[in-house]
Parts: structure tokens; C-alpha cells; sequence
């Protein structure tokens, strides 16, 4: 598996989640040679990070790690992890395109996996992969089922004990390692770049009272239902407690002109309810709530999917809350309108809550530097948002996922394999053109 | 419910300029942020909108739909960006132009009529506060034309604001003068308490006195007429510089004009007026202000965006709430929980409902100043 980087392929993917592998995966089924550029140090996205997915309740590991491996071990891709793309050009009717592997501090052939260096490393840091619940080492195996098994080490914290370099059985660790520059060449590009969440929300929204452990975000949520999660169970951050009461804050951010983002995130009245039939598992006893502006079940089983949500006793109130402060015991304080009972103003108090936070579009949406167009709601944009989303305004450029704007991993499958398809027809149509010229 | 709805009711609103009637989805946000909910009020903005789409009966008590402060947390927060202060006055004005005000925003209303300010005082005695200063009267050579709010002409507490200004204005050696009698009320909590002609007229008399004079620059010693000043004057054919004190007064500081002692060393909090705040987004020059006299700064846990509203706006300065239903006392007790020895504020209102709530909470060792009595009080 992961193939040393050659210097020509038919289509460069950037983004290694879920759209970027589906993508990578069928247009190699179908005889192209791919490159998959991912910026994080394993392939997966956000998808390997979560704990189930709707409306099936399948394992999110059990079947992320398959397309994974799939895609590391097929003989016509390469998957170049920790490296980003810092420049394309289009050079002779394709694309040149220079990426930066960045430092990991371990030779990536030489490194087996063992963790030897983890184990012996004396630093500890919060595990953004655990949702900053967990520790973890400077030098690590990013997380489990990570692909490639291949250890990296954090500079910033890194005390330069040199224990890992000592240890390390095939004397992979490269203390002195500095970024590379590769080039290479393809004849179209995929951008699968992903999205990020609202993150700033909560001190947008709720100002101090914001800052408390127990009001977490739907990701940290995610890995506290994990199966190899920070706890294995789920408690509460402050203070270890297993939660009686949780709630869910629908419309963190979304449709929300004021925090400027007009458009619907799409996943998370699914995903809430999810954690929310998660927990009812987990913890038989607590109470659960989900607060809602309008309940957008329209996939295929989503809404037979909520009401037996409701069915299992998930409470749904129909208010926006805020977040006003804690109690001594560290609950969240919420206050709300009782709008359906016409109880008027309320205020609750919740062991745990989840801000179902804005989905935004990446960082680096676009690192192609073509300047792809985009769409009014900061996303790419698609030429034909009807008839084939994935095609963007440059000649070559296609695109699929939430890079396009928010969507369930259902669409995003079927975008990425539209993608794969249009990337395909174009590629084909490029190369039955150079037959007929020659 | 088991009303019918009167469709009409709609349509008046959004006649009446409530045009975000209908843009509202319901999301219930602007009553779970409202400052009623720290003291169980029963004003429900979601509420009040829902019975004007629909043209229900309920809104129109006056602790409902006259319980709003206009303190822009709402609006600010709003996902849907309805001006709801906007709906809000545009279904007071519905009230109020059928006789509907509530009793004490009656005589408040007939007295701007008669008198040229809320406080049914004679307009007359409009520069009774100068009494024994040198105030400059206002002329086309003067930089600025000192604009005293109403409640600092006459409530003699609020005096003492304009009074300390005035010296701070004169040992800066800054250019200005007042018009006094000629003045009449900007009109900000008129039109906010929805008597719409009242507040025209009162503009239409403010804006000619502009003119007449030459008036290039105002100070106001109030972010209410701050407010109206710079946001609904404009629209008016207002054309002018418009400066609340407190961003002068950091101005000046900055500038080195103010000779003051920098050696206060009480602990100062400040409490961001909404007006000057949230709906002019004034956050930091009276922080400036507060500094330059060498005070040890208390943070307040609900500042800026997040600041308590002291309940005055709106035409709430006006009328009776019960003291366990004051934000100022929530506000005063705050301060004082603390450790502020000091609580200061940017806003004639605000020190009048504070100073209210601090003598009913007995908090001797509080003092409430507005910034120009700070640093008026640190004048070397």
C-alpha cells in the first residue's frame, strides 16, 4: 500500500474524507491512475471520527475503514497524507501541481506502526481526534483505525527528549525531517475539501456563559459515543459524571442571517436525533431534549427515523434557546419561550448539552489557486446545480461533497460518484481527442 | 387559542412601518435572550409578533407590549435580522394613535407636546441645571452645539451630569455652546413609545433650530439622542457630525487636554449603556474614558453585547415597574458582588434607574457616576 508518488496521474483528488476517497475509488475502478492529497495525517475525515451514522445506526469505523484501506491499498492510487496542495497550474491542457508534505518527523516507509515512540514519549496533550477529551502523545499513531499507521510527531510541544528516537526499532524517527516539495501532473482535479463547523458560535451567541465544560459540540459529542471513544461511555467532561439530563440546541448558527449563514446545515436535525437515540442506549435513565426550529427529516427513512425517536421518549421542543450561565453542580443553564404550552419564559438546567453548531465551508475550500467561482452561500459553486453539481467553472475542475455545501454522507456518496463520472467523461473524451489528433 | 384571527391587524403593522412583521419564523431566540426573563416578566417578543401576524388580542397591556425596553439584545441577535424594536413601536403606534398609551407615557406625551421635554417642566427652565457655570451660548463660530438631554435639564440628579461636562468641556478648552430653551426633546423614546407625529414634530423643530444656528458638530450628553440623532434625523434631512460626551471625553484624554490626576484608585465597573452599546456599538472610548483616571477596572460579567439593560428605554424610565422586577437592581447588585466601589455609566437614564435600585438595595458603598462626573471628580 500507499505507493511512492509517481509524477503523472489521470485526476488529482484533494481531500481525502469520505467524497475524496469515493471519488478516488471509482475513478481508479475504472482504469485512471489517482492521487489523493489529504492535509491530515490519516485519510477518513470526518467520517471515520463519528460513532454511528443515520438513518441505519451502522458503526461509522465499520464501514469508513474499508473505503479507506480500499483506496490505500489499490494498485492505482496514491494516497500522499499530511500534505497539502500549495500550487497548481494548468500546463499543457492538464494541471502541474506542487504539493507540500509536510514534516512528520518519522520516515513514512520506515515506520511499522509498533508505537513504541508513543508509548516512551513523556508528553501529554489534549487529543483533538478524542474531542480534546482524551490525552495523547507528541509523537503518535493519530488514532486507531488510522490510515496510514504511521506515527507523527507535534514540534511545537515537543521537548526533544529524543526517548522516541532511542526507542524506535527501525529507526524511523527523523528529528531534523524538513517539509518536502513534490511535483506532479494530472489531467483533471477533484476538489473534496470538506467543511468545518461554527466553532466561535457558542461566544457569539452566549458571550461568557459559553465557557463551561459541558456544552460541547456535536463532533465531541460524536466521540463521546464512540465505541473507542475518550471514556468508552458517556459522561460529562467537568467532572466524569454520567449525564441524567442532555440536550441538543438545534440552528447553532445555521439559518442565521445574522451570523451570516442564510442557508439550512442539512445533517444535524439527523444527526441529533441520532445522538439523541444513541444516548437513550447508552443511558437508559436520562432525559433527553432536543431543542428545534423545524424538524427537516426528507431523506429516504429519515422521518420514520424521527418518530421513533419520539416514540423512544426523546422530548422535542420547539424554541431557540440561549445559554445563560451554570449551576454549582455544572449543569448548563438554558433559558428558552415555552411556545407550544404557552408556558412562556422557562429555564432549564441540562447535566450535558450539545450545540448542533453551523456547518461552514473548509478553510482552504479551494487551494487550487484557479480561483474556482463560488456559490452565494461561500461554498463552491457548481455550473449546473441541477443537472451536474459537480462541475465548477474551471475547465478540469470538479468537485464533490460538502465542499459543494453542507449534505449527508447518503448525497455525498452519490455526489462524489457523479464526480467520479463527469471526471471520467472528461478524461476519456481528452484521450479519444488526442487519438484522433495523432 | 380560540380567537379569530383579524388579518388586517397585519396589514396595519407593516403600514405602520413594522415591514419585518412577516420575516419572522417563530424561533422564540429574541424571548429566551430578553432581559424580562432575570425577573420573570411576562413580555414575550415571539409572543407580541405572533399576535400581530395574526391580528390576536393580547399584546396590548401595558406590560406587554409597553414592557419593552428597545434594548436591542434582541434585534441583535435575531437570526432572521427582524427589526423587532421596529415592529414593536409600528404596534404601539397602532395603541397609542387610538388613545391606548398607558396613563403615565400620557402626561409624558402631552408634556414633549407643551413643554418640549417628558418632564412636565416649563420650558423655560431648560438651563436651570448651569445654574452659577460659565456655559457658552451657542454660536455659528463654536464648534459644537452641547445638546443636553432633557433628564439632565431637569431631574436634579442628572443635573450634576451636564454640570460636570460643562467643566470638563471649559478645561479642555473645547468650542462649544447650548441653546437651551430654543431646544426641544430629540424625540428618541417618543417615537419608541409610538406617538410617531409627536416625534416629527419634535425632529421638524430640532432640525430647523439645526439649520438656523448652523450646526455642524453635536455632543449629546445622552446615547438616546445620540441615537435618534445619527439613525432617524438623517432620513430626515438632518446633516451634521453627531459625538455622544463619553467618546469626546476619551478624545480628549488621549489628547492629553484633560488635566486629571490619574491617581483614583477606586474600583470602577462599567455598565454599557444599550443605546450607547448594542445600538451604536460605542463599546470601548468610555472604557478609554474610565481608564484615564487611573481606576482599578472591574469587569462586569454581562458587558458589551451582553450588558443588563437598566429597563429605562422604551419610555420604561417613565413608568412604574416593582422593585423585584428593576434590571437595575439585578444590575447595582451585580457591581457591588463585584467588589466595584464605583458603578459607571454613559447614559442620563441608566444613572437615574440605578441610583434608584442602589438606595433600595442599601448599597451605601456604591457609588453610581456617569463618566463625566468621573472624571470631573479627577480633575487636577
Amino acid at each position: 500500500m500507499n505507493h511512492a508518488p509517481e509524477n503523472h496521474y489521470d485526476a488529482l483528488v484533494v481531500g481525502g474524507g469520505i467524497a475524496g476517497l469515493q471519488a478516488a475509488l471509482d475513478l481508479a475502478e475504472q482504469g485512471f491512475r489517482v492521487a489523493v492529497v489529504e492535509e491530515d495525517a490519516s485519510v477518513g475525515g470526518k467520517m471515520i471520527r463519528l460513532s454511528k451514522v443515520f438513518p441505519t445506526l451502522d458503526c461509522a469505523s465499520c464501514i469508513t475503514t474499508p473505503k479507506m484501506a480500499a483506496a490505500a491499498h489499490h494498485p492505482r492510487i496514491s494516497l500522499l497524507t499530511y500534505s497539502r496542495l500549495a500550487g497548481l497550474e494548468r500546463a499543457g491542457g492538464g494541471f502541474a501541481a506542487r504539493i507540500e508534505r509536510k514534516a512528520r518527523f518519522v520516515d513514512e516507509d520506515q515506520c511499522i506502526g509498533c508505537r513504541q515512540c508513543e508509548y516512551a514519549c513523556p508528553v501529554l496533550l489534549p487529543d483533538a481526534d478524542q474531542g480534546g477529551f482524551a490525552a495523547r502523545k507528541a509523537i503518535y499513531i493519530p488514532f486507531g483505525n488510522a490510515i496510514p499507521q504511521v506515527a507523527l510527531r507535534e514540534e511545537e510541544n515537543c521537548t526533544f527528549c529524543g526517548k522516541c528516537e532511542k526507542v524506535c526499532p527501525t529507526g524511523a524517527v527523523d528529528l531534523l525531517q524538513q517539509p518536502q516539495e513534490i511535483s506532479l501532473t494530472a489531467e483533471a482535479v477533484v476538489l473534496a475539501t470538506g467543511f468545518r463547523l461554527m466553532t466561535d458560535y457558542p461566544n457569539r451567541a452566549y458571550g461568557p456563559a459559553a465557557r463551561q465544560p459541558n456544552l460541547i459540540t456535536s463532533l465531541q459529542m460524536e466521540r463521546l459515543l464512540a465505541p473507542h471513544g475518550p471514556y468508552m461511555r458517556v459522561l460529562r467532561p467537568s467532572d466524569g459524571k454520567e449525564p441524567d439530563s442532555v440536550a441538543f440546541i438545534q440552528c447553532a448558527g445555521s439559518r442565521d442571517l445574522n451570523l451570516g449563514v442564510p442557508y439550512c446545515s442539512r445533517v444535524c436535525c439527523m444527526y441529533a436525533i441520532k445522538q439523541a437515540m444513541l444516548l437513550s442506549g447508552a443511558l437508559p435513565l436520562a432525559d433527553l431534549t432536543v431543542y428545534y426550529l423545524d424538524i427537516r427529516a426528507f431523506g429516504k427513512n429519515y422521518e420514520q427515523f424521527f418518530q421513533n425517536a419520539k416514540a423512544m421518549g426523546v422530548e422535542f421542543v420547539k424554541a431557540k434557546p440561549v445559554v445563560v450561565g451554570s449551576t454549582a453542580e455544572g449543569a448548563v443553564r438554558l433559558r428558552y419561550e415555552d411556545q407550544e404550552g404557552g408556558g412562556g419564559g422557562q429555564e432549564r438546567e441540562h447535566d450535558l448539552v450539545v450545540m448542533s453548531l453551523a456547518v461552514l465551508p473548509a478553510a482552504e475550500l479551494d487551494p487550487t489557486g484557479l480561483g474556482v467561482g463560488l456559490g452565494a452561500d461561500g461554498f463552491l459553486g457548481s455550473v449546473s446545480p441541477k443537472l451536474a453539481p459537480p462541475l465548477t467553472d474551471q475547465e478540469g475542475v470538479f468537485a464533490a461533497g460538502t465542499a459543494l455545501g453542507p449534505k449527508d454522507i447518503v448525497d455525498t456518496i452519490v455526489e462524489a460518484g457523479a464526480a467520479a463520472s463527469q471526471a471520467a467523461a472528461y478524461l476519456a473524451a481528452r484521450r479519444a481527442a488526442g487519438r484522433a489528433a495523432a | 387559542m380560540g380567537q379569530t384571527p383579524f388579518i388586517e391587524v397585519n396589514q396595519a403593522i407593516v403600514e405602520s412601518g413594522g415591514v419585518d412583521l412577516n420575516a419572522c419564523m417563530q424561533c422564540g431566540l429574541c424571548a429566551a435572550v430578553c432581559p424580562w426573563r432575570e425577573v420573570a416578566g411576562e413580555f414575550l417578543p415571539r409572543l407580541m409578533i405572533r399576535q400581530g401576524q395574526l391580528g390576536l388580542e393580547g399584546y396590548e397591556s401595558d406590560d406587554v407590549l409597553f414592557g419593552c425596553t428597545t434594548c436591542n439584545k434582541c434585534v441583535i441577535n435575531c437570526p432572521r435580522e427582524v427589526d423587532i424594536i421596529g415592529v414593536m413601536r409600528a404596534m404601539r403606534s397602532l395603541v397609542v394613535e387610538s388613545g391606548g398609551a398607558p396613563e403615565t407615557l400620557k402626561a409624558v406625551l402631552g408634556s414633549c407636546h407643551a413643554n418640549g421635554n417628558p418632564w412636565s417642566e416649563p420650558r423655560e427652565k431648560r438651563m436651570a441645571w448651569s445654574e452659577g457655570l460659565e456655559v457658552p451660548a451657542f454660536t455659528p463660530d463654536k464648534e459644537h452645539l452641547l445638546f443636553v438631554c432633557c433628564t439632565s435639564c431637569y431631574e436634579q440628579r442628572s443635573q450634576k451630569i451636564a454640570r460636570s461636562l460643562v467643566e470638563l468641556l471649559n478645561r479642555a478648552g473645547v468650542s462649544y455652546g447650548v441653546l437651551g430653551p430654543e431646544q426641544n426633546c430629540c424625540g428618541e423614546s417618543v417615537r419608541k413609545i409610538g406617538d410617531e407625529a409627536l416625534f416629527q414634530k419634535l425632529a421638524k423643530a430640532n432640525l430647523e433650530m439645526f439649520q438656523a444656528h448652523g450646526v455642524k458638530k453635536i455632543i449629546t450628553t445622552s446615547p438616546h439622542c445620540l441615537q435618534t440623532f445619527s439613525r432617524d434625523y438623517p432620513a430626515l434631512g438632518g446633516e451634521y457630525q453627531v459625538i455622544h460626551s463619553s467618546q469626546l471625553l476619551a478624545e480628549l484624554a488621549a489628547a492629553g487636554r484633560l488635566p486629571l490626576s490619574a491617581s483614583d484608585g477606586r474600583k470602577v465597573a462599567y455598565h454599557d449603556p444599550c443605546y450607547l452599546g448594542r445600538h451604536g456599538g460605542v463599546f470601548d472610548p468610555p472604557r478609554a474614558a474610565i481608564s484615564a483616571c487611573g481606576v482599578q477596572v472591574v469587569e462586569l460579567e454581562r458587558e458589551k453585547e451582553f450588558s443588563l439593560c437598566c429597563g429605562g428605554g422604551g419610555g420604561r424610565v417613565w413608568m412604574e415597574t416593582p422593585p423585584e422586577q428593576r434590571f437595575s437592581l439585578l444590575r447595582v447588585q451585580e457591581a457591588a458582588a463585584a467588589g466595584a466601589q464605583v458603578l459607571a455609566t454613559a447614559c442620563p437614564y441608566c444613572v437615574s434607574l440605578l441610583e434608584d435600585s442602589r438606595k433600595t438595595a442599601g448599597l451605601e458603598d456604591l457609588r453610581i457616576m456617569e463618566i463625566s462626573e468621573l472624571l470631573a471628580e479627577n480633575l487636577g
